[in-house]
């Protein structure tokens, strides 16, 4: 375990010292952060006139749910995208032998090696959206709230990692389909708005098939007080299974790795 | 004859050469295709909500307008800064350069290429939507199909010529294509994919109307639904784009390859 740790240190390290020798690409990653979460802010404010609501939500919840959002598109830009983008690009050079040879397990390898510090300002703007969302909606902040909130965080994190990695491993077989998690990102897009905005069918999805309101919805619901315990049994549940289901994958998806060449 | 350096054979061969090349990809596009489900989440998110009254587009008006704004942007996907940065850095421009064609035509045999392959995955996709919502399938009039179909190349045209000019500044900036990722920003609020123009309060929608974005998604979307629009308006603004973008391109284009020096050089 404290061999994992050193390792993971030693990772993040080298990642960020990298990235520092690109500083102009920081400045051109917060206007781009500015101006996709100035956009969201604009588009969500279509939805609200005088006294109108979206499934429910007044517009000091649906920032909440859009300061969440922001939160993991963060995530995935500074963890999930550099480090499960390049497996397609492992499997198709070959290199992934390299990886697989390591006296470590090849997973943590390929989901933590790298760090992407650019997508941290998002995950910042994204904290203070949902800060002041929760301040304007009259959120009474307890301490067992704010553990329950965390731990809702770490499950939504574990569930949106076990997917991406999930898609990220079947170009084991199909190198081709490398942009396969572009359809993820695409509907994870729908994690923007309160999951009573969709109309009964798609809340269903969006519950159980692609659990995206476990992301968002469901941890403004506990610092809302609206939570309901079975519901947060429900996205633990889903965490534990999705992981498992992703840990079990890959180690099937290497039994038929068969390296570039051959 | 030539005409801008095109003939009839040329045409053949590249369109020919560049659908072949796309047939291999077509698991790829099927994905990028399926990556432009987003006009159908906001549908979805527009036909629930409170502010649908204010949006003009009534009943099925709005499963429609949705729709066609999918197909437009299916038709419309631009890549080209991409395609040539990686030209530009492996070194393959430097052959095409040499070639009596200007290498913008092989990129644009390359996007239609990619656009017929794409077909049959798109007809697909609205096919499903007409099997979940079958009140909203219409068939467009001959005419509007026609009108809309031109007004989606025009869209098609804009979006290259802009893209074109981003790409000709990768002679000058390696960030080039970080410029292109700034304006996808506006392009995706301010076009009609998330929201019909309608939905913005005035002061936004007669801004955007200045920019090209709204006549990329909104206007050729309308012309599909069958949505009363100003024909005259929407086709001189796209026009006027046109003319204002391809002479810029050329000339920054022409600028660009003088001080291109090849890589290794």
């Amino acid at each position: 375990m404290g061999r994992y740790w050193r390792t993971l240190r030693r990772f993040w390290g080298t990642a960020v010292a990298v990235q520092l020798e690109y500083q102009a690409n920081v400045l051109i990653e917060l206007l781009a952060v500015a101006m996709s979460l100035s956009g969201s802010l604009f588009l969500l404010s279509l939805f609200y006139g005088p006294d109108q609501t979206l499934g429910g939500w007044s517009w000091a919840q649906a920032l909440m749910v859009q300061g969440l959002y922001t939160v993991f598109d963060g995530m995935a830009t500074t963890w999930l995208r550099p480090n499960l983008g390049a497996i397609v690009t492992h499997v198709r050079e070959g290199t992934l032998d390299f990886v697989l040879l390591k006296p470590i397990d090849s997973q943590f390898w390929l989901s933590l090696r790298t760090l992407s510090p650019a997508g941290l300002p998002e995950i910042g703007l994204g904290l203070g959206l949902l800060a002041w969302g929760s301040h304007q909606a009259g959120v009474v902040l307890t301490l067992s709230s704010l553990l329950t909130v965390l731990v809702m965080l770490l499950a939504g994190g574990l569930i949106l990692y076990s997917l991406w990695f999930l898609i990220a491993a079947t170009s084991i077989w199909f190198v081709k389909t490398w942009n396969a998690t572009e359809v993820l990102r695409a509907l994870l897009a729908s994690g923007r708005y309160p999951l009573n905005a969709y109309p009964p069918a798609l809340r269903l999805l969006f519950t159980l098939v692609l659990p995206v309101a476990f992301l968002t919805t469901v941890p403004a619901q506990v610092l809302l007080g609206e939570a309901a315990a079975p519901m947060l049994l429900a996205g633990l549940g889903l965490a534990v299974l999705f992981f498992a289901a992703a840990r079990a994958f890959w180690l099937f998806a290497l039994r038929f790795y068969t390296s570039a060449s051959s | 004859m030539r005409v801008f350096g095109l003939n009839r054979r040329i045409i053949r061969v590249l369109l020919g050469s560049q659908y072949a090349h796309m047939l291999e990809y077509r698991a790829e596009i099927a994905l990028w295709a399926l990556s432009g489900v987003l006009p159908f989440i906001m549908l979805s998110v527009w036909s629930g909500s409170d502010a649908r009254s204010g949006l003009g587009l009534d009943g099925s008006a709005l499963d429609r307008y949705f729709l066609s704004a999918f197909l437009v942007r299916q038709f419309s996907v631009v890549w080209v800064v991409y395609a040539f940065e990686e030209d530009a850095l492996l070194g393959r421009l430097s052959p095409y350069l040499l070639q009596p064609l200007h290498p913008l035509w092989r990129y644009v045999a390359a996007h239609l290429g990619e656009q017929l392959t794409r077909l049959p995955f798109a007809a697909l996709i609205a096919a499903v939507f007409f099997a979940v919502q079958p009140q909203a399938f219409w068939v467009p009039s001959l005419g509007g199909f026609l009108l809309a179909w031109l007004a989606t190349w025009m869209a098609f045209a804009i979006a290259f010529l802009f893209q074109s000019l981003i790409a000709a500044l990768c002679f000058w900036s390696e960030k080039a294509s970080a410029l292109e990722r700034l304006q996808f920003i506006p392009f995706l609020f301010l076009s009609g994919l998330l929201a019909p123009l309608t939905a913005f309060p005035p002061a936004v929608r007669a801004v955007a109307q200045w920019t090209p974005f709204p006549y990329l998604i909104d206007f050729p979307a309308r012309v599909l639904a069958g949505q009363p629009v100003d024909l005259l308006a929407g086709f001189g603004a796209q026009l006027a784009w046109i003319v204002l973008l391809l002479p810029l391109v050329l000339l920054l284009w022409r600028a660009g390859v003088r001080r291109y020096s090849a890589m290794g050089a």
